[in-house]
């Protein structure tokens, strides 16, 4: 892993602590002289974004669980306290709270960009697993974050989520029992959820090291998507792609930022705001903007046990993905079909975050209820299943038939043979 | 402008995410002097506004996360500590055990909540025909006053203006109506849970005297009400515009020396 230096100590410190533990060498070799291809693009900052978001949320989170109660009487005045009588504690739960949803703004184009540039193709297969399996502990945390205020929206979305596990045939409901530490939704839950939700952001902070353990073994990709042949190709890490990250990560805060201070409710559900009451059921509950496509995907099978298949599928097929894509090419740069149905793809996932979030059987986009009448209307339900048929269509028809047959242009020879191309448009 | 984004909501009511009840209207779109990246609250129309909450509201609803010493904060109705005090010590407080183990009565601290009207839940629900009057603390933030994604983006969720159009927005209803009218109902177009409320129409031209000599009508009152529950809800609002402000400053200045130094360091290499 320490291949790319020529790390010599200089101080005797440096001599000693070098035979001890050889960090200052992993620093340097890792952090500062990594080759990196010159020509990334600021879709690769996001890698920098997230890491940043992750540090922004664990220490929020520490801080606001100095504060909070773990209690069902208590939880929901805690945030209350917390929001009016601890320092700034306005200021750290409005960060906490939108920090998780710029969180999945950063994920989502961190994904759809690995997409483009087929960033999960060989020899990469595992660091995009290993993504893969970071997103999954964000959407746990996120979940069990989103109870702990103990709202009404806290409580019955952490309802209708543990419940999916009922659908599992014959353990389903000792699952779901376990789950809740009862036979309802009360304090073990909530105990339950706030110990979870702390120790995962520190599995997720060990995968993100393992991510980027991924990540300097091959390398990374490029917008090219060719390989790295010569050290002409690349830059090392420091100073250009710090300052480049870092330019990224601050201009990313200013709209991280603005959120905060100017609409903190926004990402929200105002019901929330309501302390949880097990006794009232919300008139329509849904979950956070991040989730929504997938429950559209969950609503979309009439089926309770097939739509928690679907869901659950949906992201599990993206393990499979460096599978199912046979191009020899990896970028998307040079792939005009399969760039047409990625493009598609994306507008497929917004149309199922906006299937996800009204009432099935209302028109779609509309509050007004279609007429049970039998026949055909273009309601929340049918968009959703068509999006869900679309997606799952894409993973197992377009993209490995695409892949094959489609007739990719002409790559450049080289990442320097690209740059220079493009330097000599620009002069042009 | 706010007309415009009031009619673009119709069309985008598309857009929502929330469904709204049938036959419920969306909130009347008044403005108020805290709207907007640098609006501030009006110190007059928050003491007016707690003085309506005082003594109308607080008859039967409860306050739990506010307390007396709150009214004198920076950011709010500003009232001075000495009046807290007053203000505090007019109230009799159940504190207690003492040494002997007895609860007793003593006059209220600035540091006491703001007392409830009843006992508990089920005393506040027997008195009001079995409908639980809501604590008022978060009421402007728990309860949108229209929806549409992108309207609630430009217009904010409008708490406060639903708050105001529900006291206003009652109706004697017409013959037909009338027929459908449950015993103890009012009507009222506005109740998210509506179109009956459990709660009979609270305001009347002078049902309180204002202290600064502003004309107490029925819409003032509204108005006034709504601001000050406006504050309860987010008591640190100013704060937080203010540090906003400063902090997007910073950033816009920090964003633009770092992309001079990345666009220094990237001169001549070809990427």
């Amino acid at each position: 892993m320490s291949g790319h230096s020529n790390y010599q100590p200089t101080t005797r410190f440096g001599k000693w602590l070098h035979e001890r533990l050889p960090i200052m060498e992993l620093i340097q070799a890792q952090g500062m002289d990594f080759p990196t291809p010159r020509n990334l693009n600021y879709w690769w900052t996001f890698g920098g974004i997230l890491a940043t978001m992750l540090v922004v949320q664990i220490l929020t989170g520490v801080v606001l669980a100095m504060h909070y109660t773990p209690h069902v009487d208590l939880a929901f005045n805690s945030v209350e306290h917390i929001m009016r009588d601890v320092n700034y504690g306005w200021l750290i739960r409005y960060m906490h709270a939108n920090g998780a949803s710029m969180f999945f703004i950063a994920v989502y184009i961190h994904i759809f960009r690995g997409m483009y540039y087929g960033s999960y193709k060989a020899p990469r297969e595992v660091l995009w697993m290993i993504g893969v399996v970071i997103y999954l502990i964000m959407m746990a945390t996120a979940f069990m974050g989103y109870v702990l205020p103990w709202g009404q929206m806290s409580f019955w979305g952490a309802k209708v989520i543990t419940n999916l596990f009922s659908a599992i045939p014959f353990v389903g409901d000792a699952i779901t029992t376990w789950l809740w530490g009862g036979f309802s939704i009360d304090n073990p839950t909530l105990n339950r959820f706030f110990s979870l939700h702390y120790l995962l952001p520190f599995v997720l902070a060990a995968a993100v090291g393992l991510h980027i353990w991924a990540l300097h073994v091959p390398g990374n990709n490029n917008p090219t998507g060719i390989s790295v042949k010569s050290s002409q190709d690349t830059l090392p890490f420091h100073p250009y792609y710090t300052m480049k990250d870092l330019f990224a990560i601050v201009a990313f805060l200013v709209f991280y930022m603005a959120w905060v201070f100017y609409s903190p409710n926004y990402l929200g559900h105002a019901i929330n705001y309501d302390p949880a009451n097990p006794l009232v059921t919300p008139a329509h509950i849904v979950p956070e903007w991040y989730y929504l496509p997938f429950y559209a995907i969950l609503r979309a099978i009439p089926d309770k046990l097939g739509g928690v298949i679907a869901m659950f599928a949906s992201i599990l097929i993206l393990f499979f993905l460096p599978w199912l894509d046979r191009s020899p090419l990896r970028s998307f740069k040079y792939r005009p079909l399969s760039r047409v149905f990625f493009w598609i793809f994306v507008v497929v996932c917004v149309i199922l975050g906006f299937a996800g979030s009204g009432l099935p059987d209302n028109y779609f986009l509309s509050h007004h209820a279609a007429p049970a009448d039998g026949g055909f209307h273009f309601t929340y339900k049918i968009v959703g299943q068509l999006a869900t048929f679309w997606y799952f269509f894409h993973f197992l028809v377009i993209i490995p038939l695409v892949s094959k047959i489609e007739r990719t242009e002409k790559a450049p020879a080289s990442i320097t043979e690209a740059v220079l191309a493009k330097a000599h448009d620009h002069a042009a | 402008m706010r007309k415009i984004f009031i009619i673009a909501s119709v069309a985008f009511a598309a857009l929502t995410g929330v469904a709204q009840a049938e036959g419920v209207l969306p909130a009347k779109g008044i403005s108020y002097s805290f709207e907007g990246p640098l609006g501030t609250f009006d110190r007059g129309q928050l003491q007016r506004g707690y003085k309506v909450y005082k003594e109308v509201c607080a008859n039967c609803h409860s306050m739990k996360l506010m307390s007396f010493r709150n009214l004198s904060d920076k950011g709010g109705p500003e009232f001075t500590a000495e009046q807290v005090k007053a203000l505090a010590a007019t109230f009799t407080v159940k504190d207690g055990p003492n040494e002997d183990g007895e609860m007793f009565d003593r006059p209220g601290l600035p540091s006491d909540r703001f007392p409830s009207p009843f006992a508990n839940d089920q005393a506040a629900k027997a008195a009001n025909g079995g409908a639980l009057p809501p604590d008022l603390s978060l009421i402007t933030k728990a309860r949108p006053g229209w929806y549409g994604t992108i309207n609630q983006f430009f217009n904010g969720i409008g708490g406060p203006q639903y708050v105001y159009s529900v006291l206003t927005g009652y109706e004697e209803p017409d013959e037909e109506m009338a027929k459908l009218q449950p015993p103890g109902k009012s009507l009222n177009h506005y109740f998210a849970a509506g179109p009956w409320i459990g709660m009979p129409a609270p305001l009347s031209d002078d049902v309180v005297t204002y202290d600064d000599g502003t004309k107490a009508t029925v819409d003032q009152m509204a108005r006034d009400v709504s601001a000050f529950l406006a504050w309860t809800a987010e008591p640190k609002m100013e704060a937080r515009k203010h540090l906003g402000f400063m902090t997007l400053l910073y950033l816009a200045v920090f964003t633009l020396m770092l992309y001079l130094v990345k666009k220094k360091i990237w001169a001549g290499v070809p990427h």
